[in-house]
């Protein structure tokens, strides 16, 4: 009576081609053979590396992509995963099947699990052995979910939501009886959640977002993002769905900031309506990716004419500068071809006669358009920043003062459909963006589709502005009857690096390393097939995030797939391991969480290991430095306190020397943290 | 005239009922954490069948939860998305500017596979379906099977918000190059803006919009043809002034 024993799963576990392995094997020997003579006698030998250099391990991506094809099931789908260990598969419980799981949460021991009929919470003390808690029935779409403490948060937006939880939905289109909004659980008793109160909002909440204001003890702040209509002011006095022009109590054009006293959370209030959006005047496009940028630098040097208009740069087309170039031969007299000279004229002539037409533009008294909503805010309280996610534009946003929002920068992109989510890199130095495109309810990963379209867009952060890198999306395509498209994740704390795991709803999960923002990189997935292999069906990861070691996957249909990372060639062991040693207390992924490490002597090797990858060291340097942390873990107290000191003091020395300086400066100070532990 | 299929409901509701208890996990759980399931080998599990046909069971019970509020609106909007199609697909042909083709492949792209799940949404409800013809003069036409030419009620569909009449879309047939971007755009901006008010009408509505797929599809329309009338608007204000084009 098991039904899905993992071991009898249809899977596709990729496995390094044989040429990868060979040349690891190689890479191993080579590794031993030149780190034999540091090690001295007496002294333990060093570990032997299987750390590839990154461009071999470009080559070990398999191909063709075993995603690609998987046959179909609700719960018998072939399953393609590499670089990923699943080690738990939980089906909903009964009265949560065919109902849509949403988004995760995390507190302690337990995954907390949105579901349009309730939500769920599973113990994952041990996370290839969770249990339910507790199936908590209390229906609302799209019930996202969050924790701060003993409180439970859970979103509303659908019509058949009610005040009583009841199934049974509401049918009138003005109801007093309607939840739009919050509603606050206590958990203290985790199988005992409390109804303590409810905030409802003009626009529903569609997904929130969790702000702890830093000295604030008495309050949590939550940010509701609404993008279904506007009720009716019958049923919730003050919404009104006229424009701001028409009346400025409209619900449109803001955001709503809730007030919760951790000590009366029933007291929970709306106190502001930040309109973060007013005036917005982005470009219609970020800038440009490095390749057009290229493009350009080769049109210029072509001789091809360049304009600027409106910040971005443009080269001219033939069928533009020809009539312009003629009118100058006009206006001088001449007839014929036009000359050198009339080029040069051209050439001096044209920022003019750009601003002149910029100017006239400016002139006309138009709209100020703007997104009306954002659909989701990653809060960063650590950098005081905030990613929003906002119809049309992505934000940043200042969030020093929680009740008053300021946006600092926009972006907008004439690629992206829908700004969806934000995630931030642990040192707040890039912002990914991604692109719901249809919403989520269609296959937007076939092979047709752009790979612009979508997507994620990888912004770095400059002087609090942001400014465009590169694009990230699926790389395997999907079928058309998978829905599939940029969904939700979070980072996974490796060290030294920004790794980010990602649901694309049917397309599976898909773990990628953007620290290079030009050149993000896949390494590590898992797909299924499709629910159904003739019509489309809803389904695939909703959201996936890593919690306290493992990776957690509400999957629409068919549950909680719980995952953990295994080494490969581009990540090692070491890297895993330092990865884990990250404590989270609670985790709301849209209120994102600083990672610190804990000194530990897996952080140092996987500092060493990067170096190793990327040759920021040599290859002699790297391996007397792998014998010297030997040799010193397999001492204690002040000894391998002297010891880690003097190897600091080494890689201090090796900083300026080294083509990955700020990498060595990583390793010497994890050395020193570790003396001092 | 709205009427749910109650009795629908009622049986798949008592079907959902007869499988839950046939599934071996018997009756509701005493207590919460009985109602573990372990996926994983060492415990007890409910058979991967019988909890496939709980959740059909469920899909279908969801699938009849529904008003002819909620079929006319997609009816209607499939003729609604099939109009933004046919202009769209003037682009190429009529000098539009890269962004506008740009513009108008997205469109194209987006609306087809919304109309597919549409089509879907009522194919899946006994509903008529209609069909979407791309004719040759580059009319878009839409057709349902069993109904008079034009869906039964071409006239109705004219009256569906933000719908161009056929003088719009001659002028725009007529339009070329920098002419054909100002009036596709603000032509567009019209439509869009009339499936937004096709939502708010749709909501309005007594029992409309409790379908999950309705109301997420119909929030999702309000949301994207919102977004992308607000980047319409910052491309019409980024175009020459149309005195100079003259």
């Amino acid at each position: 009576m098991r039904p899905v024993p993992l071991q009898e799963l249809r899977t596709r576990t990729v496995p390094l081609r044989a040429g990868a392995l060979l040349a690891a094997v190689a890479m191993s020997l080579a590794a031993c053979a030149s780190s034999a003579p540091s090690a001295g006698s007496g002294q333990p030998a060093p570990q032997t590396s299987d750390v590839m250099p990154f461009a071999r391990a470009l080559q070990t991506v398999p191909s063709p992509d075993p995603r690609v094809g998987l046959g179909a099931g609700l719960f018998d789908a072939e399953e393609a995963i590499w670089n990923l260990r699943q080690v738990a598969f939980m089906p909903p419980p009964d009265e949560f099947l065919g109902v849509t799981n949403s988004d995760l949460a995390f507190t302690g021991d337990y995954a907390i699990q949105g579901n349009y009929n309730g939500f769920q919470i599973w113990n994952v003390s041990n996370p290839a052995q969770p249990t339910l808690e507790i199936g908590f029935v209390c229906p609302a779409s799209q019930s996202d979910v969050s924790v701060y403490r003993n409180l439970l948060f859970v979103s509303g937006e659908g019509m058949g939501g009610r005040l009583d939880c009841g199934t049974e939905g509401i049918r009138e289109a003005v109801s007093h009886d309607r939840l739009r909004g919050i509603r606050i659980f206590d958990i203290t008793d985790i199988r005992n959640p409390q109804y303590v109160g409810n905030v409802q909002t003009c626009r529903g909440s569609h997904t929130h977002t969790v702000l702890e204001h830093p000295g604030d003890t008495e309050n949590v702040y939550i940010y509701v993002s609404g993008s279904a209509q506007v009720r009716p002011e019958d049923e919730l006095p003050g919404c009104v769905a006229a424009s701001p022009a028409d009346d400025p109590n409209s619900a449109l054009f803001r955001i709503e900031v809730i007030r919760v006293p951790l000590q009366n959370p029933e007291l929970a209030a709306i106190v502001s309506s930040p309109r973060i959006f007013n005036d917005l005047v982005a470009p219609p496009t970020h800038g440009l990716a490095p390749d057009d940028i290229r493009e350009i630098e080769e049109a210029r040097a072509r001789g091809a004419f360049i304009a600027e208009v409106m910040g971005q740069t443009f080269v001219l087309p033939d069928q533009f500068v020809r009539p312009m170039l003629d009118s100058i031969v006009v206006r001088r007299g001449g007839t014929g071809a036009p000359t050198a000279q009339d080029s040069a004229t051209l050439r001096a002539a044209l920022p003019q006669m750009i601003a002149a037409m910029a100017g006239a533009r400016e002139q006309g008294d138009g709209p100020r358009p703007g997104p009306t909503q954002c659909h989701d805010i990653t809060v960063y309280p650590a950098i005081g920043l905030a990613g929003g996610a906002c119809e049309g534009y992505g934000l940043l946003l200042d969030i020093r003062d929680p009740v008053n929002p300021v946006r600092i920068d926009a972006a907008a992109d004439s690629n992206f459909a829908y700004w969806h989510s934000a995630t931030f890199s642990n040192d707040g130095s890039k912002v990914i963006f991604t692109d719901e495109w249809g919403g989520g309810g269609q296959a937007k990963c076939r092979a047709s589709d752009p790979m612009e379209w979508g997507a994620n867009a990888i912004f770095t952060i400059e002087n609090r502005q942001l400014d465009f890198k590169e694009y990230y999306k699926l790389p395997a395509a999907q079928t058309p009857v998978e829905n599939c498209v940029a969904h939700n994740g979070s980072l996974i704390p490796i060290p030294g690096r920004d790794v980010m795991v990602q649901a694309w709803y049917q397309g599976g999960i898909s773990v990628f390393d953007f620290t290079d923002p030009n050149n993000p990189v896949e390494i590590a997935f898992h797909d299924r097939g499709p629910i159904d292999p003739d019509q489309f069906s809803m389904g695939g990861s909703w959201s996936v995030y890593w919690y306290n070691g493992a990776i957690y996957s509400s999957e629409i249909a068919r549950g909680l797939d719980i995952f953990e990372l295994v080494p490969s060639a581009f990540l090692t062991q070491n890297e895993i391991d330092a990865a884990n040693t990250v404590q989270l207390d609670y985790l709301n992924p849209q209120g994102q969480p600083h990672y610190a490490w804990p000194a530990s002597f897996a952080l140092a090797r996987a500092y060493i290991d990067q170096l190793e990858r990327w040759q920021g060291l040599s290859a002699e340097e790297i391996a007397e430095i792998r014998g010297s942390l030997v040799s010193a873990e397999v001492l204690s107290g002040a000894p391998q306190a002297n010891m880690l000191n003097r190897l600091a003091t080494r890689l201090d020395g090796n900083v300026a020397g080294s083509r990955d300086a700020a990498r060595v400066r990583l390793l010497a100070d994890a050395v020193r943290a570790l003396a001092a532990r | 005239m709205t009427q749910t299929r109650s009795g629908w409901l009622l049986a798949a509701t008592a079907l959902v009922v007869m499988t839950a208890c046939a599934t071996g996990t018997g009756t509701q759980p005493a207590t919460p954490a009985d109602a573990a399931v372990r996926g994983t080998p060492g415990g007890p599990d409910r058979a991967t069948a019988d909890m496939e046909a709980l959740y059909r069971a469920r899909i279908d019970s969801a699938r009849s939860r529904f008003t002819d509020a909620d079929v006319e609106f997609m009816t209607g909007m499939i003729h609604h998305h099939a109009q933004a199609i046919e202009m769209a697909q003037l682009a190429p042909t009529h000098g539009a500017s890269g962004s506008i083709q740009t513009l108008a492949a997205r469109i194209i792209n987006a609306q087809d596979d919304e109309i597919a799940t549409m089509q879907r949404w009522l194919r899946d409800r006994g509903q008529p379906v209609p069909e979407v013809h791309r004719m040759e003069d580059g009319r878009v036409m839409v057709h349902t099977p069993g109904m008079q030419h034009g869906g039964g009620h071409g006239h109705a569909m004219h009256d569906m918000p933000g719908m161009l009449s056929d003088e719009q879309l001659a002028s725009l047939r007529a339009a070329k190059a920098a002419d054909f971007d100002r009036l596709f755009l603000t032509l567009m901006i019209q439509h869009h803006k009339g499936a937004v008010i096709m939502v708010h009408d749709l909501f309005a509505t007594d029992g409309a919009g409790q379908d999950e797929d309705v109301f997420r599809f119909a929030s999702d329309v309000q949301v994207d043809q919102r977004t992308e009338v607000a980047r319409m608007e910052l491309m019409l204000q980024a175009l020459p002034p149309a005195e100079d084009l003259q």
